[in-house]
């Protein structure tokens, strides 16, 4: 039923701009994959050389194994939802849902059970005669799920098909959407830019850069151990420092600065290249006194109250702006404007990474 | 009207509104109205107006039953009046007009909106406009040389090697009404291409995408999505094409066949001609009527509303 998906060495030329560069990736059949990346870094030119829209320049795209180099979207056994989900206006909810199937010769009354059924699966009973108009977008999401659906597709194509929505309802669909993934066992693959959304609904994350594949990785994976510092950036905040790095060893490196010494991680394939220092937020922890090692002094700018923890912002020596966000357990103390502290971090929480990994 | 008076003021207001109305009533309501009522009236010589023969008729609109002769169907022999042939024929050979233009426009209206690329647009749409920079008598009188016996159409022909003789075009080969058919074709496919391009302009490129990857092959597409949404400019086309192709008294006169008669020469011989302008009131105001109520049966089976046209 559902179709795993490779891509080897990808490339997609418009003119003498390369949207897609090489890219690799082999997803498995029924796991639900998600681009994460920039607008322009070339992941929707990925999902329309999946469904067929446009032919890669290089390389091959395999659907089960297949290769599908000149198959045409309506040949291929896949499903996009679009951006701004094309459903149909002039045509009835229950009609766009089994437009699929009145393509395939499907009988009236066949066509109209299967989108009822459908309707129910994405918890819509009752629509059918409604028109698009007549519909909230979360409605018309869900419609548009329902008409891709129907197909019975291998593989799932969305690109950015919550963005449209509002924050609340977008939570609830992104549930949504992976219960329904769940359910049907068909592959997904997601495109976004928000990387709350990939990070919480995906079991890989592919993060793109001005058409490269930077990273391909389990969400966690991506947060916690990124490759570079663009995908360090592009999945959360950072503290970065710069400075000289020095010998490696046990996968540990010191790096002296502007600021002072550092030790963080670096792994094998990061030695050699130039290198900055990224520690998260979360992990920078602030005291009153010098912490023995990765320890800068600021002064407490801006005190942000988010909720769950407290932002704070301040400025070290140069300018150097940095953030550390302290637990709301009533127990850690939170300095005031003004105040000089210490922001710290384990070294086994920073990392030494190189730039993002694109063209020359 | 609240909006107008806010952005204008009341002088502009006014004189917009006056403007209007004066080109509604006096340029078209009451010129129509005062067909309808000569159209009542018998033509009589200035001496016996106002006499005791100038009363209310209905003699003018009894002549289009006049006259009956023997004519054929498309093989059927039949008889009937003079006028009421050459009515039939007129509506009949202007809706294949409307056909015949629907069938060129609909594909180059789909090519231009969403085909071409948007660069070369500008030119497509100069090269479509530079024919109507020149009058449409010249353009009548152009056809009528490439359709002449000895004109270029034949000789390419020949040159070609596809026919042998010489083909009298203005006689016609299906029909005696091939010659007017064709250049009414030509004159008014602009009429029926603009309304559809801009209609399928205004549809999301997305939605013809999208019934493409649920697996629709090309022709259901533009049957289930493009036609539907295209529909208004479709049938403001048909009505624009229409009206113009059976009000047309030029292209008739200048490549019609001696058998070939169109209604408006009818009329015309009226007015002008004859100088029963009653007569040829009443003819109007009949063929005016009938070609209304041939759109509004046109667009009921088509379940075209007006509030489309009107788009």
């Amino acid at each position: 039923m559902s179709a795993g998906i490779d891509l080897e060495n990808v490339c997609c030329d418009f003119g003498t701009f390369r949207a897609v560069d090489n890219a690799n990736v082999s997803i498995k059949p029924g796991e639900f994959f998600s681009f994460l990346g920039p607008s322009g870094c070339g992941k929707t030119t990925i999902l329309r050389m999946v469904s067929g829209f446009i032919e890669p320049t290089e390389g091959a795209i395999k659907i089960g194994g297949k290769d599908v180099k000149g198959t045409r979207p309506n040949q291929r056994p896949t499903a996009l939802i679009f951006q701004n989900l094309a459903l149909f206006p002039l045509m009835p909810i229950w009609e766009n849902i089994s437009f699929g199937l009145e393509v395939r010769g499907v009988d009236k009354a066949t066509r109209r059970a299967r989108a009822e059924e459908l309707l129910k699966l994405v918890d819509l009973p009752g629509a059918a005669d409604k028109m698009v108009s007549q519909l909230s977008g979360g409605q018309k999401q869900r419609v548009a799920i329902a008409r891709a659906l129907a197909v019975e597709p291998s593989v799932m194509l969305l690109d950015e098909p919550l963005s449209a929505l509002d924050l609340k309802l977008r939570q609830h669909m992104r549930a949504e959407l992976r219960a329904i993934q769940k359910r049907t066992g068909v592959t997904f693959i997601y495109i976004t830019h928000d990387q709350g959304e990939a990070l919480a609904m995906s079991d890989r994350v592919g993060v793109m850069s001005q058409g490269r594949i930077q990273q391909i990785a389990a969400p966690r994976d991506i947060y916690d151990n990124p490759v570079n510092g663009f995908v360090a950036s592009f999945v959360g905040e950072n503290n970065i420092f710069e400075g000289d790095v020095g010998a490696v060893s046990g996968g540990m490196a010191g790096m002296t600065g502007a600021h002072g010494s550092f030790r963080a991680k670096v792994s094998p394939e990061a030695q050699g290249k130039a290198l900055k220092l990224y520690v998260r937020p979360e992990h920078t922890v602030l005291s009153k006194t010098k912490a023995a090692e990765n320890s800068v002094e600021m002064e407490v700018t801006e005190v942000a109250f988010e909720g769950a923890f407290i932002s704070v912002h301040g400025v070290a020596a140069g300018g150097k702006r940095l953030s550390a966000e302290v637990k709301n357990d009533g127990v850690t103390v939170v300095p005031g404007v003004g105040e000089k502290v210490f922001a710290s971090f384990d070294a086994a929480r920073a990392l030494l990474l190189p730039d993002a990994n694109v063209r020359g | 009207m609240q909006d107008l008076l806010r952005r204008y003021g009341t002088g502009l207001t006014t004189i917009f509104c006056l403007m209007v109305a004066f080109w509604i009533l006096v340029l078209i309501v009451l010129p129509n109205f005062s067909m309808l009522f000569e159209s009542f009236f018998p033509y009589l010589p200035v001496s016996e107006l106002d006499g005791p023969k100038d009363v209310f008729t209905l003699q003018n609109y009894e002549k289009v039953l006049a006259n009956p002769i023997e004519t054929n169907w498309f093989g059927i022999p039949i008889t009937i009046p003079i006028h009421v042939s050459t009515f039939v024929d007129t509506v009949f050979f202007s809706a294949l007009v409307t056909f015949m233009t629907l069938v060129l426009a609909y594909p180059l209206a789909y090519f231009l909106a969403k085909v071409a690329s948007p660069k070369s647009i500008p030119t497509l749409l100069l090269l479509l406009f530079i024919p109507m920079w020149v009058s449409e008598a010249l353009r009548a009188f152009a056809w009528y040389i490439i359709l002449t016996f000895n004109g270029p159409l034949n000789a390419l022909l020949k040159g070609l090697g596809l026919i042998d003789q010489g083909i009298r075009w203005q006689n016609g080969i299906f029909t005696s009404y091939d010659a007017i058919v064709i250049v009414l074709t030509y004159c008014y496919v602009l009429f029926m291409l603009f309304p559809i391009y801009t209609a399928i302009t205004s549809l999301d490129t997305n939605q013809i995408e999208a019934a493409e990857d649920l697996g629709s092959p090309w022709w259901r597409t533009h049957w289930r999505v493009i036609i539907p949404h295209a529909k208004p400019g479709i049938a403001s086309g048909c009505v624009m094409v229409f009206m113009l192709s059976a009000g047309s008294l030029l292209v008739p006169t200048v490549v019609g066949s001696t058998k070939a008669n169109w209604f408006p020469q009818t009329i015309y011989t009226w007015f002008n001609d004859a100088l029963d302008w009653n007569t040829g009131a009443a003819y109007s105001m009949i063929f005016l009527l009938v070609c209304i109520m041939f759109v509004i049966l046109a667009m009921r089976v088509f379940k075209v509303k007006l509030s489309d046209i009107a788009k």
